[in-house]
């Protein structure tokens, strides 16, 4: 079925007006970043399942507080609730940043049960797992539209990162004008191949570390520090 | 090209077509809901201008809800690669935003599976349900 419809001169003026409320929506959220330094800075931490978003959450959280996010897992879909650790301070090189840590659900646009019973998990036990990983990710979407302040995106560096959900969610970020930066995680890994991660969004910083061996988080440190601070 | 008749096209995949002008005059949650209701037929729908990023956000947000065991999965989305940060124009930056006119094509997880993409080419496998 082929649809053909010509913009009326109302469809045109509807358009303009929408361009001038995003002009207006992009300025108030400038103007409120500007006047809520004081708040510690919600950071989603983003990325597609298994790329190490909990493991960086929980690396990030020990180190500067003591205390983990949340389980670890190889099984995707392990973080199936958005979890946020409050007031964790970072300091680095005289940059200091105050944030609170959301460790969000891995983004997909699919969530087969079968998917799980590889893992020798029940019917039951899949079943569940997949629809409160689909909760979670409408939960993840949502937060990323209302409720973080900046984004950072994990991505599994031994894997292809020209995927759809990559593309999609990092055109996300920058419609709604958050700072973001990449990580390429697991650079302990004999596959990992950073730079084919930065070439995949060369308009971001992209940072190379192992959130599992703490491989290169000094760096990490001093950039959310300076990114976010 | 003679019409097929919905009993007739019992046996083939559907693909819908659909223009950026009909999209146009669509509220988001209008576009989402005729991607899904077409999606959840097992149709194949190809946007010709495709969707905002907040509309995309949306997008899997209400696909989510919709995922049902054994019903359905999801669905699979392409796009072209977004045009680069670099690329785009200071008042695009500025306002934060991007044109969305980019061709999709989005399909049921369990039946369309991406072959090979790159800037200019999208090759997919359709099957049948």
């Amino acid at each position: 079925m082929w649809y053909a419809h010509t913009p009326s001169e109302a469809e045109a003026r509807e358009a303009r007006m929408g361009l001038l409320t995003d002009l207006r929506n992009s300025i108030s959220r400038a103007v409120d970043r500007m006047f809520s330094d004081a708040d510690p800075k919600r950071i989603g931490i983003y990325g597609p399942p298994n790329a190490g978003k909990t493991t960086l959450a929980n690396r990030i959280a020990r180190d500067w507080t003591g205390d983990a996010v949340g389980p670890e897992s190889h099984i995707p879909h392990e973080t199936r609730r958005a979890r946020r650790k409050e007031n964790v301070e970072i300091e680095r090189d005289g940059n200091s940043v105050r944030i609170d840590i959301v460790d969000t659900p891995g983004v997909t646009t699919k969530v087969d049960y079968k998917e799980f019973l590889e893992h020798d998990m029940e019917k039951d036990d899949a079943v569940r797992r997949s629809r409160e990983a689909t909760e979670g990710v409408a939960e993840a979407m949502h937060w990323l539209r209302e409720d973080v302040d900046g984004v950072i995106y994990v991505l599994d560096s031994t894997e292809d990162p020209f995927t759809q959900v990559n593309t999609m969610l990092i055109g996300i970020i920058e419609s709604q004008d958050l700072p973001v930066l990449i990580f390429a995680n697991k650079t302990d890994l004999e596959d990992a191949n950073v730079q084919r991660v930065a070439n995949a969004f060369p308009q971001h910083e992209t940072i190379p570390l192992s959130a599992l061996e703490g491989n290169n988080m000094d760096e990490v440190y001093g950039k959310i520090a300076e990114y976010f601070g | 090209m003679p019409e097929a008749t919905p009993e007739e096209a019992g046996d083939g995949v559907q693909i819908d077509l659909i223009s950026g002008a009909r999209m146009e005059g669509l509220t988001g949650m209008e576009k989402i809901r005729l991607i899904l209701d077409g999606v959840r037929e097992g149709n194949i729908v190809v946007l010709e201008e495709g969707l905002s990023p907040d509309e995309e956000s949306k997008l899997i947000e209400v696909t989510m809800t919709e995922i049902s065991p054994d019903e359905f999965n999801g669905i699979e989305i392409e796009t072209y690669p977004h045009s680069t940060g670099r690329d785009k124009g200071f008042i695009s930056r500025l306002i934060g935003t991007e044109s969305p006119k980019k061709l999709t094509v989005i399909g049921p997880a369990n039946q369309i599976e991406t072959l090979h993409k790159d800037e200019n080419l999208i090759s997919a496998l359709v099957s049948r349900k």
